[in-house]
């Protein structure tokens, strides 16, 4: 029994072992001169754990009685957290050494986390969850702070500890009201309490203190306050990595939740999530037309996408989880794309993350800020780019589930948002000169913007089999 | 090979704008010369190729030709075909397209990326009037944005900021409510499919929303949403004011393509969308629109009237014959509706006419202030004479393409609404008042200004372009029958299948009282 339990369970304690053997080796070792070969490691071992993920066969199984679920809707999540771990990693260790910035506990923290998020998006059992959760957002404290002799870094990951840890207990003490009231932590049996006859009162407040604290985590309004600083002070590279991974974690993890622990209430979180979703999208869309600093962009950026992400999970269905999944997905790739070349902005030598840098970069250096205007017209959500399938996907579940008013709030906030998506490719092509602008990028960083761009063209032909994978997911989700 | 003969056409200029893209950079005169060449034969190849879509198109058969199908993402379809109605949208932007190019044959800046946006643009507007399902028409129709928006913001001119986001702000706007209805349709009839959708009943029964009693229930919802994007992009009074801004900013080629294509989408929206999809929310909704029109075509030449810049003067005159085709096409009679696509065609080669008039000394003398010209006529005869032409047709002269649209939409007009009629057929005078005032200040008077003194006229290369243009211009103007023969059966079986669906209305409001 316990074979199977720890079969089932391999890819998390394989990179788990990975993690602790890379903390020890680097140690003793070399200490930050095998960061490097630290990072390259990390990165190909997350790459074939994605490869072992994916090829893991469909079925479910789980593990522990059940606190531990395997399934497409964890698989897909798995593969996409993973890769973009290895490659913001990759893509962060040029920039990181020419900062002084590469220390060894960096790829170590980022394994580490990524063992947080795969524990996550398979939790099946509240104590499972938190487990995860918390692993994961340690390792991200941490490495926020991780330029230490910077006050904006330190400043950032002490903010980002004492918002998480308030968060942590707003989810701690839901938590414990959906025990105290259903007698159990596993989803399971939560989903089986709700079953008799209705949702108690006292579940649904445990309910509302979940959905608080995890929506911490994915930055929707309003538990968004941390993201715009988080974003700004710690390292680029870092930034990255916040913005892409845990971000489809903590979706993932919402979505396990609200089908398989309180599946049975979703006309009541509905509401709430729906909400969510508005006001992310507009606050969102408004509060970054008058960021002059791209890090605090893409931070209001991150939020208002969470918002549409969150538009396919109020929907409440199957199609609603296959929507959220393209969302993220496409949200991903892009927010790769856009922070490999964020990260690689520097004026002699060092980093600079002002808009107004980018001045006439479009001369300069065509292909790299063609690339750029590609994934900036997808995040604003124009055709053909992928950014529009993503919007198309959630604004229709959101439709199918009576949300039309959501729906007409999206478009609309889509509008505002693209304003300042647009005012980067007009500083870009038709701007005042910046005082000039580097962008030295080593060859996975310049492979994963144009590929990124790349993608978001060449996604409108079959969307690369994304599409089928997420039908599957959501299937699972909601089997 | 027929069978793929449109999708071809339509992507024809992206690979060869592939093509520019990836040859060795470098922006010498050389690469330079190399990226028009190639542009200006890309462009003639698909236009030589569309002459065979025109060869093989059968106007009496009013179903959609040589339809393409494929399954796509989502579960949409990728799905392209023509009818009578959408073939010479084809036609005039195939026409038009390797003329733009010539056109731009001075520009020295940026020049192989200009002609790249310029591919681009072609196959997106070429998908537009092809695209058989909405989600496709969708992406098409707002790609279109993408490439407009750096035409203006980077080769226009002093305030192309300002006009390039108004331009993309504004019609984005209209065409995300656009979306959202689309997709209300897609659920509601299980089907992205033009055709299919053109033959499903969308709900016509009132009801109440906020307090306000919608008459025509879900089609008038639907007209109005599309009607926001279409009314946008025609632009019709009063959200037409984008155009100006836009117009005055960007570069010849660039109004071209916006006067003479762009603004045709809308129209073509009304006749692919609203009128067959919602008879009833078009029903509902026509007088409002007719009215609509028949401001835009007074306000606007009154507007066009005072203008001092003289693409700004062309712009109102857009405004205002876009006017006569909203207002052709909302009387819902075969004159109006044949009017309203003759208008449409003929709008295309006159205002692509004009800009390019104004584009040719502001080549030379680089201001377009109506001021700083005066008795051009002394020194360049021949734009004189070529101007002249064009002035007439857009005054709508019989005998030139200008009149036959007018007339016919102004006697649809008469049929639906003689107030109407009345008020729109002042905006006639206007035009001749605005368009012979132009021509006077411009091309007549004494040469006195220092400025003019050495003004060449035009070249050769200007003349072969300005030659296609006035000779259909004059085609079309004496002999219509060519392009009525051709939408004719299509717009009458449009009427007949809105007439057809017409009597739910009664049966709705009886119902409701």
């Amino acid at each position: 029994m316990i074979s199977a339990d720890i079969h089932t369970i391999l890819p998390e304690i394989l990179l788990a072992a990975y993690a602790m053997a890379a903390l020890l080796a680097a140690v003793y070792g070399g200490k930050d001169r095998l960061a490097g070969a630290l990072t390259w490691a990390s990165a190909a071992v997350m790459a074939l754990l994605a490869v072992m993920v994916a090829s893991g066969g469909p079925g479910a199984a789980s593990a522990f009685g059940g606190s531990f679920v395997v399934d497409a809707y964890g698989r897909f999540a798995k593969v996409a957290v993973l890769l973009a771990a290895a490659l913001v990693l990759l893509m962060g260790q040029g920039p990181l050494e020419r900062r002084g910035l590469l220390r060894f506990e960096y790829p170590v923290l980022v394994a580490l986390s990524v063992v947080g998020m795969m524990v996550m998006v398979s939790a099946g059992d509240l104590m499972v969850l938190y487990m995860g959760l918390e692993l994961q957002s340690l390792a991200l404290y941490v490495v926020a702070a991780m330029n230490r002799n910077s006050e904006r870094s330190t400043e950032a990951g002490l903010k980002y500890f004492v918002l998480g840890a308030l968060s942590s207990g707003l989810l701690l003490y839901g938590a414990s009201l959906a025990y105290g009231y259903a007698g159990t932590t596993l989803f399971s049996g939560i989903l089986g309490a709700a079953n008799d006859g209705h949702v108690g009162l006292g579940l649904l407040v445990g309910l509302a203190f979940i959905i608080a604290g995890l929506t911490f985590k994915v930055s929707a309004v309003p538990f968004h306050m941390w993201t715009p600083d988080v974003y700004e002070g710690a390292p680029t590279p870092v930034t990255a990595f916040f913005a892409t991974a845990p971000k489809l974690a903590a979706m993932g993890l919402l979505g396990r939740v609200l089908f398989d622990a309180f599946g049975q209430a979703v006309g009541d979180w509905r509401q709430i999530i729906a909400l969510l979703s508005l006001l992310s999208m507009f606050l969102g869309a408004v509060a970054a037309i008058g960021q002059t600093n791209i890090k605090r962009l893409m931070a209001y950026s991150s939020i208002a996408h969470m918002g549409y992400a969150l538009m396919g999970l109020a929907a409440g269905s199957e199609q609603g989880v296959q929507a959220m999944l393209i969302y993220m997905a496409i949200y991903l790739t892009m927010n790769i794309g856009s922070f490999a070349f964020i990260m690689a902005m520097e004026r002699d030598g060092k980093p600079v993350t002002d808009i107004a840098s980018l001045g006439l970069y479009g001369k300069a250096e065509p292909l790299k800020a063609y690339a750029l205007l590609a994934l900036m017209f997808s995040l604003a959500g124009v055709p053909p780019f992928m950014g529009f399938f993503a919007k198309f996907a959630v604004l229709k579940v959101a439709m199918l589930s009576g949300l039309a008013w959501l729906a007409l709030a999206g478009v609309i906030a889509s509008v505002i948002g693209a304003f300042y998506y647009l005012r980067i490719v007009y500083i870009m092509f038709f701007g005042e000169e910046g005082e000039g602008l580097e962008t030295p990028m080593g060859p996975v960083a310049w492979l994963a913007l144009v590929g990124s761009a790349a993608v978001m063209l060449l996604g409108v032909v079959n969307m690369f089999g994304v599409e089928g994978a997420a039908a599957a997911a959501a299937q699972a989700l909601l089997r | 090979m027929e069978n793929h003969l449109l999708s071809l056409i339509t992507f024809l200029p992206l690979i060869g704008a592939a093509i520019l893209a990836l040859a060795p950079s470098g922006d010498g005169p050389a690469e330079q010369r190399n990226a028009k060449w190639l542009a200006l034969a890309v462009t003639s190849v698909t236009f030589i190729a569309s002459l065979f879509v025109l060869a093989g198109f059968e106007p009496s058969d009013t179903g959609f030709q040589m339809v393409e199908e494929a399954d796509w993402i989502m579960g949409l379809h990728y799905k392209m075909g023509l009818d009578g109605i959408s073939v010479l949208f084809v036609m005039l932007t195939t026409f038009l397209m390797p003329i733009t190019i010539a056109a731009c044959w001075n520009v020295t800046t940026r020049v192989r990326e200009y002609m790249i946006a310029f591919l681009v643009l072609e196959t997106l507007m070429l998908g537009v009037f092809m695209a058989l399902d909405l989600v496709l028409f969708y992406l098409f129709f707002e790609g279109g944005l993408i490439p407009m928006f750096l035409i203006i913001g980077i080769w226009g001119g002093p305030r192309r900021i300002y006009a390039a986001f108004k331009f993309f702000l504004y019609t984005f706007l209209g065409s995300v409510l656009m979306l959202v209805a689309m997709i209300y349709m897609y659920i509601e009839a299980g089907t992205t499919d033009i055709p299919a959708l053109m033959s499903h009943q969308f709900g016509t029964q009132s009801f109440s929303l906020l307090g306000i009693q919608i008459v025509g229930g879900a089609q008038t919802l639907l007209f109005l949403a599309f009607f926001a994007s279409f009314a946008v992009k025609m632009p019709m009074w009063p959200v037409h004011t984008w155009l100006p801004d836009a117009h005055v900013e960007a570069p010849t080629a660039g109004s071209v393509i916006l006067a003479a294509i762009l603004l045709k989408m809308g129209g073509y929206g009304f006749l692919r969308f609203s009128l067959p999809m919602f008879p009833v929310g078009s029903e509902v909704m026509a007088g409002f629109v007719l009215w609509l029109s028949a401001i835009a075509i007074v306000y606007a030449s009154l507007v066009a009237l005072v203008q001092e810049d003289m693409k700004k003067l062309i712009a109102y005159s857009s405004v205002a014959h876009m006017g006569y085709v909203t207002a052709g096409i909302f009387a819902f009679n075969q004159q109006g509706m044949d009017g309203a696509i003759f208008q449409m065609l003929s709008h295309g080669f006159v205002s692509a006419a004009l800009f390019l008039v104004v584009g040719v000394v502001y080549d030379r003398i680089h201001t377009r202030e109506i001021a700083a010209y005066g008795g051009l006529v002394n020194r360049m005869p021949k734009y004189a004479l070529i101007f002249m032409l064009f002035t007439m047709a857009n005054v709508g002269l019989p005998g030139t393409s200008g009149f036959v649209g007018e007339f016919l939409t102004l006697s649809g007009m008469f049929q639906a609404d003689t107030w109407v009629a009345l008020v729109a057929t002042s905006g006639v005078i206007l035009s001749a008042a605005y368009a012979l005032w132009l021509y006077r200040r411009v091309v007549f008077g004494e040469l006195i200004k220092e400025s003019l003194k050495t003004i060449a006229d035009m070249d050769a290369r200007e003349r072969a372009i300005f030659a296609p243009l006035v000779f259909f211009t004059l085609l079309l103007g004496i002999y219509p029958a060519l392009v009525t023969d051709l939408i004719g059966p299509s717009a009458a079986a449009l009427l007949e299948h809105f007439q057809a669906s017409l009597p739910d209305m009664a049966g709705a409001a009886a119902a409701t009282h």
